[in-house]
């Protein structure tokens, strides 16, 4: 690795962001930004001068653009450093998946083009989910979900829902588990249910990611159980901070993902009851002294019916080509055939579900009318929605 | 591995040093290869260039050159990137000082006497004195990793919701009545800095506050933003309203400056242990770099003999929160290391990287790889050692930079700004919202409200509401759950005390003059 190296990429990190003639998304997002500026009046976007300048370098790249494109229209590339958003702050589950395969593909050069990772969080992701959504047709930008695609329009009222953009692949399934201390009396999850069910009324702590997003719609459907008794749900900014919270036992359980709470079982710390999966997790190499990931009890077998999985799947810009979704599916098999890959599925216990097309359309619609129904029971829906 | 476990167990105990100092020096070994060093060179300078342009910061500047290590073994991979980590805070300093715009959050209270020093003609004297008192807070942050990492690790899983809000608490309490004009107009800044910081998601309820519908105000208003218009933009218009010229540049050059505040620097040793501390503890808690920096601040004001005249270009008041905002800065890593908790945003990326190397951070990091650790601990002796070297030979050149005339630079420093501000969220409405903090921040100077207090409310603001609202809601309420062990009721009661303490001096002062007046009469 020289310096060289190293400017040459920061160069042209930069460079991707100028708008070039063969480029054609620009030249589209160009015109379109430029009418919007010039139909708005007072609009902050773009001076009515330069974007009256930037109409007619577009009309004229888009030309060229044309002729390019009945060129080569069978297989199609990116053109342009591919930006990767992540609906998510640094250090979640989601950031940890998306710059693991950032890593991936660089590494084994997989994409001729860089990839760029940016976090777009605000909002519990709506940041990142309205930015492909405006992004119309942009085939360059890609965005990894987790459940926050259902959740956040619905606990938010912000506009935006799975149909606004294109679905591209299912890379796999994220498992959650109920963890409790080391320390704990409780061995099963059984034992936790009677503990809480013969308690007073919430005083079992659950320490969880967010607020209204998954690891609170798993407490309240828990909480059908635990009826008439209810727990307290202890919202944290992320799922490392909540894993330690449980070891330094400021809450009394978690659901934490398997990749954020895996360490801390490794080291004694922390103590899996149940995995929310209608079937135990398939692998079977041991993690700690003892146990393996399919040691684990599912909840259902633990007499706690609740199941619940986490989709991290690809999604892009709404009206994008089909060759250019196809173009996704193959870099993301690419990727999924690494062994790099195999060993991330691996410590972090994901069910390793790949579906595109129709198939993972349908996976969407039926899990997005799943989180309407579980959220409305929960009181959890934004006013309107 | 059970073997591997009974190894590590005595230096959880006993604390035998003898272990660690024979593994840190296989950590040298690892460490002090030619590429390992050449790659520290070009981190700290990569670092050092993202430090001065605000907006880019540590944490971005790591992630976007992140990708470029893959290819490299794991534990050079890391090198270079705390490299760029420790440049990018010695970085932070130098616009802060110069120009009075922050690159980082923990580097405003630098601007608060490093500016000042810088307008009276001694920008040589603080940058000297900033870049002195990171690398002794670094220094000393990294022997408390080496020594006790395993000990002091332990000690961040004490903290949960209540005690975490009892540290933001001693940091806003640690500020009141310090400014220079009177306490209310202290709280009314931090109240309007509170009610900037609560725009955007709650996340406690999961629904979005005083946004009014509009999506740019998703995020809230971002505290870089803020920074970069309340001081940079608000600076430069002040310097336009006296006459469209820089006060310190009239500054002599002085090539043995260096020498000259090395001089000086041991006198404020006291000052130095007291940041150092407050540093390392903020930095394992995890509170992190910038409370450290700003309690530091304001502590050193309150017990310095010249407290008086902090604000004004005392050289304490660059020594303080540099030295902590390293301290912490650098054992932020700590509790990523032994815990797998990132104690920086920053921290949180490099924590990305270790998967991606195959590194699993967590409590079994030290024991199943252990080159991996120590390498990285020795290059932190290292990468701090080669950053203050080169931070230092360019103190005449940054100093320099304040000679070019106010009308070159100010036009530049706008550009930067701006750049700054837009790459925070790669948004335009961004750079107008930097506008929008700069007329305010020009307005707050006029009027005699101090910025800082309002800078702290937003960046602390709502950790420290979050904290309080999980207390709550796991005490069911009760609002005693901040005495409710030893370690809380202690922070607890030190704010409270620091809280009071300008009340106390109030009557004393009220007293004093009500005696000499009466023996007058």
């Amino acid at each position: 690795m020289s310096c060289h190296l190293l400017v040459a990429s920061i160069v042209s990190h930069y460079r991707s962001s100028e708008p070039t003639t063969t480029d054609k998304s620009h030249v589209r997002k160009g015109l379109k930004r430029a009418t919007a500026a010039e139909g708005k009046v007072g609009s902050m976007k773009m001076h009515p001068v330069v974007s009256r300048a930037f109409a007619i370098a577009a009309a004229a790249a888009v030309t060229s653009a044309m002729t390019l494109t009945t060129a080569s229209a069978q297989a199609w590339e990116p053109a342009k450093p591919v930006t990767f958003v992540i609906p998510a702050g640094t250090g979640g589950g989601a950031d940890q998946m998306a710059r693991f395969i950032q890593g991936v593909i660089t590494k084994n050069n997989l994409m001729k083009q860089p990839m760029i990772v940016v976090n777009k969080a605000g909002g519990a992701g709506a940041e990142g989910f309205l930015e492909v959504k405006k992004g119309n047709a942009d085939p360059h930008t890609i965005i990894i979900t987790l459940s926050n695609l259902f959740t956040t329009p619905l606990a938010t009222g912000v506009p935006f829902s799975w149909k606004d953009m294109t679905p591209v692949a299912m890379l796999a399934l994220d498992q959650f588990v109920l963890w409790v201390n080391s320390e704990s009396p409780h061995k099963t999850a059984k034992e936790f249910i009677t503990a809480i069910k013969d308690g007073a009324d919430k005083t079992s702590k659950m320490g969880g990611t967010g607020s209204k997003q998954e690891d609170q719609i798993i407490t309240v459907a828990m909480e059908r159980v635990t009826a008439p008794k209810k727990m307290t749900y202890v919202p944290y900014a992320g799922g490392g901070a909540v894993a330690t919270q449980l070891v330094g036992k400021h809450v009394d359980s978690t659901v934490n993902n398997p990749i954020e709470a895996v360490s801390q079982w490794k080291a004694g710390a922390l103590r899996p009851l149940c995995i929310f999966d209608d079937k135990r997790s398939t692998y079977t190499e041991k993690v700690t002294k003892d146990q393996a990931w399919s040691d684990i009890p599912t909840c259902k077998e633990s007499g706690v019916d609740v199941q619940y999985q986490m989709l991290r799947g690809i999604f892009m810009s709404p009206g994008v080509k089909p060759e250019q979704v196809a173009y996704y599916v193959d870099l993301f098999k690419k990727v999924m055939a690494t062994p790099e890959w195999k060993k991330f599925m691996e410590d972090g216990a994901f069910n390793q579900t790949f579906m595109v097309g129709d198939d993972f359309k349908k996976w969407v619609e039926t899990n997005a009318k799943t989180h309407y129904d579980l959220m409305k029971e929960a009181n959890f829906l934004a006013p309107g929605q | 591995m059970p073997k591997a476990r009974d190894k590590c167990r005595p230096r959880i105990i006993g604390g035998m040093p003898v272990e660690e100092i024979s593994s840190l020096m296989q950590g040298f070994a690892i460490a002090l290869t030619p590429y390992n060093l050449m790659l520290m060179f070009i981190g700290i300078l990569l670092g050092v260039i993202i430090g001065v342009l605000p907006g880019l910061g540590g944490a971005n500047g790591v992630a976007i050159l992140l990708p470029l290590t893959f290819t490299m073994p794991p534990t050079s991979a890391i090198i270079m990137l705390s490299c760029i980590y420790w440049g990018a805070l010695f970085g932070g300093a130098i616009t802060s000082i110069l120009f009075n715009i922050p690159g980082e959050p923990w580097s405003v209270a630098t601007t608060f006497d490093g500016h000042p020093m810088a307008q009276k003609g001694r920008a040589d004297e603080a940058l000297t004195a900033a870049f002195t008192s990171s690398f002794v807070g670094a220094l000393v942050a990294v022997i408390l990793i080496t020594f006790l990492a395993p000990l002091v690790a332990k000690f961040a899983l004490k903290f949960g919701p209540a005690e975490f809000f009892a540290v933001f608490f001693l940091t806003f309490a640690s500020f009141i009545g310090m400014g220079k004009g009177t306490p209310f107009k202290v709280i009314a800044s931090m109240c309007l800095g509170f009610a900037l910081g609560a725009v955007g998601l709650d996340k406690m309820t999961g629904t979005l506050r005083m946004t009014f519908g509009h999506e740019e105000l998703l995020s809230g208003f971002d505290f870089l933003i803020a920074v970069i218009g309340l001081f940079g933009i608000g600076e430069i218009l002040l310097s336009m309203e006296s006459g469209l010229k820089f006060s310190g540049s009239h500054a002599k050059l002085q090539f043995n400056a260096v020498l000259l505040t090395w001089k000086k620097l041991p006198r404020y040793w006291a000052t130095s242990v007291r940041s150092c501390i407050i540093g390392c503890w903020m930095g394992i808690t995890p509170g992190g770099a910038t409370p450290a920096s700003f309690m530091s601040y304001g502590l050193a004001k309150r017990f310095s003999k010249n407290g008086a005249n902090f604000g004004k270009g005392e050289i304490e008041g660059v020594i303080a929160p540099e030295t902590a905002a390293h301290a912490a800065g650098t054992s932020a890593l700590l509790p990523m290391l032994a815990l797998g908790i990132p104690g920086s945003p920053t921290a949180a990326v490099l924590l990305g990287g270790l998967m991606i190397w195959g590194l699993q951070p967590g409590p079994m990091l030290f024991v199943e790889q252990k080159d991996f650790v120590w390498g990285l601990i020795a290059s932190m002796y290292l990468g701090n050692i080669v950053g203050l070297i080169v931070v230092l030979t360019c103190v005449p050149l940054f100093a320099a930079i304040l000679r070019v005339p106010f009308s070159i630079i100010a036009p530049v420093i706008l550009v930067i700004c701006a750049i700054g501000a837009f790459t925070v969220h790669n948004s335009m409405f961004d750079v107008w919202l930097m506008m929008m903090f700069g007329v305010m921040g020009y307005l707050f100077q006029k009027l005699g409200y101090p910025l800082p207090p309002l800078v702290l409310a937003i960046v602390l603001g709502d950790k420290a509401e979050e904290g309080f609202r999980q207390a709550l809601l796991g005490s069911q309420g009760s609002i005693a759950v901040f005495w409710s062990n030893p370690l809380v009721a202690t922070i607890m009661g030190l704010g409270v005390l620091l809280l009071l303490m300008p009340v106390f001096s109030w009557f004393k002062e009220r007293n004093a003059v009500g005696k000499t007046a009466s023996a007058n009469s």
